[in-house]
């Protein structure tokens, strides 16, 4: 059994160190560093709280028994779970963040004396409003990030779901939830501690179910923050630094997450959040859609192109992950750079289903981090390329986002592709992306389509370089 | 008067919120998806809170409906843990060969 000071000093010392793992991140040589300082904060935290409680009865041969049975799950998930399959992975994280927060919630609620907090129906009401809190955040955590992994996983369709009264339904059940704080703080009532857990469950699936697929990036974010403040809301119940400044460092990791994905998309939080984008829109391009002639080509002629090509940009996007295509990209890349054709990869900043998802696919694919480029460092290059090769991208490349003040993305910041010399656009069908508008790139005279999955059509053309 | 402990915990938050974001704007943005993982991973710290629950249970009864949710929130948390570590450490893994390829 230890000081309760010293516990507290080691809990600073972990709380720091969660924040030297974040710091490593800024570049990819400290990044593993980083991890490491997060492996140890969290060594240390778990083992001054067993210090800390000095408890080594038959429970302690329980919980060393749940954690091994979570970790060897966790780890079997890490190491089994495709690069592809990461944007599932992390809202599947954030919906366990969320819930055990609302079953550390309840056990304090049920058991306050363990966690100093008062005794049963007489729980201190500032640790009750944090508990709460905590509580309420988490369960709408839970609940979201199932939706949003649903959807990713393609469970449930990812286009939005939106009903009649929707948002005032919504404000209202926000709003209950804030009286039933204030109620069961004044009456310490259990029941409305299940009603405030049940209601928030519910808003945190009424929150998702109206987003679109293309919109996830900035749920999966939205829900990382969640579970920050969830964790922080819990810290202030447990009055444990580490939580604290954990929940804080997380809660607004993600905040920035959203506002830079947000900003990609050139849509506002709250457009996003009220969700319905890409429902509407459907109809409305269908109207003007008459039957454009587009050029199509086959492996050889995209490979003839590029032969004769002097640079390259490749345009990676969701499809790229699902038809799992990145390897034989690479592999593309190789034979284009052995005849000395120069390759770059332009990555927007919300392709694919969650932030850095493409880089982490190219990474996999060994391709070297100093050849992929953001939006604004490459944008200006389009111009002086002879091709450019579109893979699994769609609303990001649409140059409708800068002629058409009526499309839904206008305004969006998009990738030049169209000033290149010639496009190819591997794509399946004409069908529109996820925004649901119909790509001009499809039909400009420089682009040639290669209708096939991405990564046959890749490897193809790879036989024929 | 003494200033309330809460007070004390409520400046850790906020200077906390402040020293996220300025470290969170100079992560790179290809490396944001690790960033997720690894932030994912560090919130499951929570892991303290579900072993003291786990911990309140007498010798005679270990299993009492509030030591139960503390036993699930370890299991839950543990999960989290070891996942979003290894998992970081995999992506990051990536990130490094290609430093050696290229230098």
């Amino acid at each position: 059994m230890i000081s309760e000071n010293l516990s507290a000093v080691f809990y600073l010392i972990s709380g720091v160190l969660f924040i030297l793992a974040l710091r490593g991140l800024s570049s990819p040589e400290t990044s593993r560093q980083g991890n490491l300082f997060g492996i140890l904060g969290m060594i240390i935290a778990v083992t001054v709280t067993f210090l800390s409680i000095g408890n080594f009865s038959a429970g302690f041969i329980y919980v060393i028994l749940f954690i091994l049975l979570g970790g060897s799950i966790g780890a079997f998930i890490a190491y089994r779970i495709p690069m592809t399959a990461m944007p599932e992975l992390v809202a599947g994280f954030h919906s366990l963040v969320g819930l055990a927060a609302v079953f550390v919630a309840i056990s304090a609620f049920l058991n306050p004396e363990a966690f100093n907090l008062g005794t049963k129906g007489n729980i201190k009401l500032g640790s009750l409003i944090e508990m709460s809190i905590g509580a309420a955040v988490g369960a709408i955590t839970f609940s979201g990030s199932i939706i949003a992994f649903l959807k990713l996983q393609g469970l449930m369709s990812g286009s939005p779901i939106v009903f009649k009264g929707q948002h005032p339904l919504n404000a209202i059940i926000l709003i209950s939830i804030v009286v039933l704080i204030y109620l069961l703080c004044a009456s310490q009532s259990s029941n409305l501690f299940w009603i405030l857990l049940t209601v928030s469950f519910l808003i945190g699936f009424l929150l998702i179910i109206p987003i679109g697929g293309a919109d996830m990036p900035v749920v999966i974010s939205m829900l990382n923050s969640y579970s920050g403040w969830a964790a922080a809301g819990i810290g202030f119940t447990l009055e444990n630094t580490a939580l604290i400044i954990t929940g804080a460092l997380v809660g607004s990791s993600g905040a920035i997450l959203s506002y830079i994905m947000c900003k990609g998309m050139n849509r506002s939080f709250f457009n996003v959040i009220l969700g319905g984008f890409g429902a509407t829109d459907s109809s409305s391009s269908n109207v003007n859609k008459e039957q454009r002639p587009v050029k199509s080509g086959n492996a050889d002629d995209a490979a003839f192109l590029m032969k004769n090509a002097s640079s390259v940009i490749i345009v990676p996007g969701y499809g790229m992950a699902v038809a799992q295509a990145q390897h034989a990209l690479r592999e593309m890349v190789d034979t284009l750079k052995k005849n000395d054709i120069k390759v770059s990869y332009a990555i927007h900043p919300v392709a694919g289903r969650m932030p850095g998802h493409m880089n982490v696919l190219l990474a996999e694919a060994n391709v070297p981090y100093d050849e992929v480029f953001e939006l604004e460092e490459i944008n200006n290059d389009f111009a002086n390329a002879d091709v450019a090769f579109v893979i699994g991208a769609n609303d990001v490349t649409n140059p409708v986002a800068k002629t058409d003040p009526q499309s839904p993305i206008y305004g969006m910041p998009v990738l030049d592709v169209e000033k290149c010399k010639s496009v190819l656009f591997v794509k399946r069908s004409l069908s529109p992306g996820y925004a649901g508008i119909d790509n001009d790139l499809f039909y400009k005279e420089n682009t040639l389509m290669l209708f096939a999955d991405a990564k046959k059509m890749t490897e193809d053309i790879t036989k024929n370089l | 008067m003494e200033i309330d402990p809460l007070i004390f915990r409520l400046s850790i938050f906020i200077l906390s919120i402040f020293v996220g974001y300025y470290v969170v704007w100079s992560v790179t943005p290809s490396l944001h998806t690790p960033l997720m993982s690894v932030t994912n991973a560090i919130s499951s710290v929570i892991i303290v809170g579900a072993i003291i629950a786990g911990l309140s249970g007498n010798p005679d009864s270990i299993f009492n409906t509030s030591s139960i949710f503390g036993f699930l929130a370890t299991a839950l948390a543990a999960i989290n843990i070891f996942g979003g570590f290894l998992v970081t450490q995999r992506m990051l893994a990536m990130y490094k060969k290609k430093k050696k390829d290229n230098q």
